[in-house]
């Protein structure tokens, strides 16, 4: 035994265009795991680090939208194999703010990781699955193809801080959209271990950016925000959700609304998660000699 | 290669290539460079041209504008005959049909011209004294234009000689196919050489595409501008032994071509769909797209025909009908 | 002789449609009185009026509203999806049957041309129901998850540029997929949708599974705002369409929303110049350039400006402007006094912002809403004329010199509805498709439409996807999985 060695413990920072930045406000608060023993300081990300999460993930969309499917889906399979890198750490993480056992926190991570794998494999399937010819009345070719949306905002569930998490930023980034995601406010450590990850798993800066603090205070500005062309409302405030979607319509932001309890992350997705931020283009060409 | 007709032409000095009209002087100073220029005339999207002519095929044209357009189509007859079995007398009462198209009614308008072989030509001319009607004749090994040069010229010599006022040529469709533009260009320009007449105007020229061998839109587009720049007074659809033969898409496009044409080097140019125009609707919507197309400088006879023969008695029948406001058949027009 | 080519007048004759001097809602399958103010609707070619028409008061949506819900329950929920389908062939074909009737009634309501009303609205929204019927009982087909189920009552309100049309759009996905409809037509076009009614009526629909309540925006929004509607589908300009989100926000409403466009017209120097110009006139001109995704800003290569704007003026100088019955008219008439003060104030804005207005020689009737098809050059991407949709025939000539500058103006506007580009080269038009962010790309054509198709923006040009499969999830339930 005789360990006397101390640990040396994280700063938990922001994800934001690739980096670790501190809140620009310098604000911090207490994470504490479920029986209000401290856990960490986390960043308390302010409106200013919305808004500059959102210019990154604006500059990051041309290129990522713009790889091919394949990339995407070695990519976001990268991430799976980061993250099953640091099993242990998840787990730990998980375990103390969610207050779970040793073996309900794995399975989370388990199905965490799970949850990057299935989505990796979906980025190829999209164009064949939600696109395909349409035989029109005319001498013209005329096909669909699902396109992403743009900057997706993502209020992450409040509850379920991993598994529920990447539930939600990893279906946005399959089909090609960039992320600025406010994590749970109370559970924000994997968020953060999270970010580490995609820092380290060619997910090119700006595409997925993790903002730990208070969707009640940054999902105003992140609804109303021009720039931002769609927003998930599921870890919203109940009492807040109507207002935000109220905000949203402002730049005809696609809506996912708040469901009324948050579901069983476990449960398979389908496409639920994936249509809703998918555009639909449709080309038309002549056919003539 | 020695020809029987012309046994020293290999020898014979090549004269120098004759200069299209400005600003088109150079394009012809090689293979090459005419390809380049052929090939960088915008291109033709055949489904946008064959809509636009759908839309132009829905203008109703009625009472006046109907009897206008029918008179004028008439008047812009070249009225056709091209069979192995044309006789003088088939001929001799085609002319006569031309100067009166319907007996009945000396009103109608006498038709631009009667299109004949060469052989016939003299015939036709006759049959037409102390008229305007024009004798056109086919020439250059019409209708496939299979033989040598020296064939083609004797033909539209001969023709020329017989009292033809105009030629219709066919171009060498296999080597403008081959990409061989200057042999084509060439040829139209020996052609129209062999069309002059002494002491008169030369025979007008009118430049056969045969547009159904050409098949697309934009080697009819290519196919025109080559003909104008040698110096074709018309272009012509085809010569009616090929289908498709006159087409709205295609008469669009040549209409496009001689628009294009006079405003770039300020040269008319006029345009005859051939072959399968038969019906006063099809001749109608022919007038609506030059109307609409090239414009109304357009037409008259000078500048737009249309080669046909069974066309003329619908073109009567509905005359008469607007005439006496009741249908008729074909016993109230003359068999020819 | 240089007589001119003078078509003469070739009116269609109005003397097949029956309008009558009044209506009355459509509601539950009878004709009620509406309890509102009853308005007129006027024929915007000589400001005659057509008839008056029952505004529909909350009450009244209510009670469409409630004939909706009992024929979904009762009706046309437990319907066999086949027999469904079955209604739906027969309304496609009863549209053909009185197609002449609809495109003279259009005509005289909108003003649009009979020439488009006949050859391009009344057909294809005969189309749409033909289409759509098929689906009715192949659903499970759909690739929209196992079982899909309708939502319900689907609260519709459409616009005036076409009202048949949009009606088809609307109602028929509806129908297919099993739901029931609140249909609000346009204040100014109501007579189609009217008719659209009787024709539900000769195909024996079961009462109340298609109602139609005319009024205006407080019609429109008692529609939207009624608790027991499922769904919310708005065609329509995008400050209402942002109204209409917030109206539904916090509900269970599924929301659709197709708005306003900006297209741009990309024209390369490859081009096929002759069909690029056709492609101009018909993308800013068609029915007056009242299309949401009409081209109306002109991208065309600095090297090729002055070639295609010359074609262009060629062009639009033969296009035929006067009586929308007339079979050779091009250009109708604007469709109200509104929408004309709105295309003036912009078009002078044009000019007063320094670009160059030209229209050709064109004299307009003396009664009636008409504006000259117009064009504006010397057009900065700063100009309102550039950014704001006009929604009339008007349109804005910008240039660039790149491939990559085309795309960059394309996409800067806020919407994102739909976009031309003209070249020969099939590996630029993908490329440049693919970078276009706008949810309808016509490359070497324009303003095509087919039920198979599907139609929608980008951004703030709405969302959702009207025709073909994607058409149909707007009206059915998420699939679970």
């Amino acid at each position: 035994m005789s360990t006397d060695r101390l640990a040396v413990r994280k700063t938990y920072k922001l994800y934001v265009n690739g980096a670790f930045p501190r809140s620009e406000s310098g604000r911090t608060y207490e994470v504490t795991d479920p029986k209000g023993g401290f856990l960490a300081n986390a960043s308390w990300a302010s409106r200013k680090d919305a808004r500059d999460a959102v210019v990154a993930a604006r500059a990051a969309f041309a290129k990522w939208s713009g790889a091919t499917a394949y990339n995407r889906g070695q990519v976001l399979y990268r991430v799976a194999e980061v993250m099953e890198g640091r099993h242990a750490q998840f787990c730990d993480e998980v375990a103390a703010g969610e207050g779970l056992s040793g073996s309900r926190a794995r399975a989370a991570v388990d199905a965490a990781i799970d949850r990057w794998v299935w989505y990796a494999g979906w980025t190829d399937k999209l164009g064949a699955v939600l696109g395909g010819a349409n035989p029109v009345a005319g001498p013209y070719f005329d096909f669909s193809l699902p396109e992403p949306t743009g900057v997706v905002a993502v209020l992450a569930p409040q509850r379920s801080s991993l598994l529920g998490l990447v539930s939600v930023l990893a279906p946005v980034l399959a089909g090609g959209n960039t992320a600025v995601v406010v994590t749970s406010r109370t559970r924000p450590l994997p968020a953060v271990t999270l970010g580490e990850v995609l820092a380290t798993s060619d997910v090119p800066a700006g595409v997925a950016n993790l903002l730990t603090g208070d969707a009640g205070e940054i999902g105003p500005w992140l609804a109303e925000h021009d720039d931002v062309d769609a927003i998930d409302l599921t870890g919203a405030p109940a009492e807040q959700a109507m207002e935000l979607e109220r905000l949203a319509a402002g730049s005809i932001k696609r809506v996912v609304r708040p469901p009324a309890e948050e579901p069983d992350w476990s449960a398979n997705p389908g496409l639920t998660r994936l249509t809703p931020f998918l555009e639909t283009k449709t080309v038309w060409h002549p056919m003539g000699l | 290669m020695t020809h029987v007709l012309d046994p020293d032409a290999p020898a014979a000095a090549i004269p120098p290539r004759r200069e299209p009209l400005a600003p088109y002087r150079d394009v012809t100073r090689s293979d090459a460079a005419f390809r380049a220029f052929l090939h960088g005339l915008p291109g033709v999207d055949q489904v946008g041209a064959e809509s636009r002519v759908a839309v132009l095929g829905t203008r109703s044209i009625k009472t006046t504008a109907k009897a206008w357009a029918i008179d004028t189509a008439i008047s812009m007859v070249d009225l056709t005959t091209l069979e192995g079995a044309d006789t003088p007398g088939k001929v001799r009462s085609l002319a006569a049909k031309a100067r009166r198209p319907d007996p009945g009614d000396p009103t109608t308008p006498p038709v631009a011209a009667v299109c004949v072989y060469g052989d016939l030509a003299g015939v036709a001319k006759e049959a037409l004294t102390c008229t305007d009607i024009s004798v056109a004749a086919v020439a250059t090994a019409f209708p496939s234009g299979r033989a040598s040069r020296a064939v083609k010229l004797a033909d539209v010599r001969d023709a020329v000689a017989n009292g033809a006022d105009e030629i219709d040529m066919v171009i060498d469709r296999g080597a403008f196919l081959a990409g061989r533009y200057l042999d084509v260009y060439d040829e139209i320009v020996a052609v129209k050489e062999a069309c002059a007449r002494p002491g008169k105007d030369p025979a007008h020229l009118k430049v056969i595409l045969e547009t159904g061998e050409l098949v697309t839109l934009d080697n009819v587009r290519r196919a025109s501008w080559l003909a104008m720049l040698a110096g074709g007074d018309f272009i012509k659809t085809s010569t009616g032994k090929v289908s498709p033969a006159a087409t709205l898409p295609v008469c669009l496009v040549m209409l496009e071509a001689v628009r294009d044409f006079r405003a770039a080097t300020g040269r008319q140019v006029g345009v005859k769909p051939a072959g399968g125009i038969r019906t006063t609707k099809d001749a109608i919507k022919h007038l609506v797209l030059v109307n609409e197309v090239a414009g109304p400088d357009w037409l008259t006879p000078d500048w737009f025909r249309l080669g046909a023969s069974s066309l003329l008695n619908d073109l009567l029948l509905q005359r008469q009908k607007l005439r006496t406001g009741h249908y008729s058949g074909p016993d109230h027009v003359s068999v020819d | 002789m240089t007589q001119l080519f003078e078509y003469a007048p070739a009116p269609e004759s109005r003397s097949i449609v029956d309008i009558a001097p009044s209506y009355g809602l459509f509601v539950d399958g009878e004709f009620v009185d509406g309890s509102g103010t009853p308005f007129t609707t006027v024929n915007p070619a000589t400001e005659e009026v057509l008839s008056e028409v029952a505004s529909a008061t909350d009450a009244d949506v209510d009670r469409a509203v409630r004939a909706a819900r009992r024929a979904f329950t009762r009706v046309w929920g437990p319907m066999r999806p086949a027999d469904r389908g079955k209604y739906l062939f027969r309304i496609a074909r009863l549209l053909q049957e009185r197609a002449r009737e609809f495109a003279v009634l259009e005509s005289l309501d909108n003003g649009k041309p009979i020439r488009e009303s006949r050859d391009v609205d009344v057909p294809l929204a005969a189309a749409h129901f033909f289409y759509h019927a098929g689906w009715a009982d192949k659903l499970d087909w759909a690739g929209l998850g196992p079982g899909p189920k309708p939502l319900g009552v689907a609260g519709q309100v459409i616009p005036w540029n076409f009202p048949l049309l949009m009606l088809a759009w609307k109602v028929a996905p509806a129908l297919a997929t099993g739901n029931t409809v609140v249909l609000k037509p346009a204040e100014t076009t109501p007579l189609t949708a009217l008719l659209f009614a009787e024709v539900c009526r000769q195909a024996d629909l079961p009462p109340g599974v298609v109602n139609i309540v005319t009024g205006a925006g407080d019609t429109g929004r008692a529609v939207v705002a009624h608790e027991d509607v499922d769904k919310v589908a708005f065609t329509g300009s995008t400050e209402v369409g942002r109204s209409i989100a917030r109206a539904v926000a916090g509900t269970r409403k599924k929301l659709t929303l197709e708005l306003g466009g900006k297209a741009a017209n990309i024209v390369f120097d490859d081009a096929p110049i002759d069909q690029a110009v056709e492609g101009i006139v018909r993308g800013v001109f068609f029915n007056q350039g009242h299309v949401c995704c009409a081209g109306s800003r002109l991208l065309v290569q600095e090297n090729v400006h002055d070639e295609v704007i010359a074609s262009l003026q060629r062009r639009i100088g033969t296009l035929r402007l006067g009586d929308p019955l007339d079979k050779n008219t091009d250009i109708g008439a604007i469709n109200s006094a509104e929408q004309l003060a709105r295309i003036r104030e912009l078009s002078d804005v044009g000019e007063a912002e320094g670009a160059s207005r030209w229209q050709p020689a064109c004299e307009l009737p003396d009664r009636g809403w008409w504006f000259p098809p117009t064009v504006f050059t010397d057009v900065s991407p700063a100009h309102r004329i550039a950014r704001d949709e006009v929604f009339g025939p008007v349109l804005s000539v910008l240039t660039f010199r790149t491939p990559d500058e085309a795309v960059a103006k394309a996409n800067n506007t806020t919407y994102g509805l739909s976009a031309g580009i003209w070249t020969e080269k099939g590996s630029r038009i993908l490329a440049i498709a693919d970078r276009l962010r706008a949810g309808v790309v016509w490359a070497n054509t324009f303003n095509e439409f087919d039920p198979t198709s599907p139609f929608g923006g980008y951004k703030q040009s709405g969302y959702g996807r009207e025709g073909g499969r994607h058409g149909l999830a707007a009206y059915l339930q998420e699939a679970d999985k």
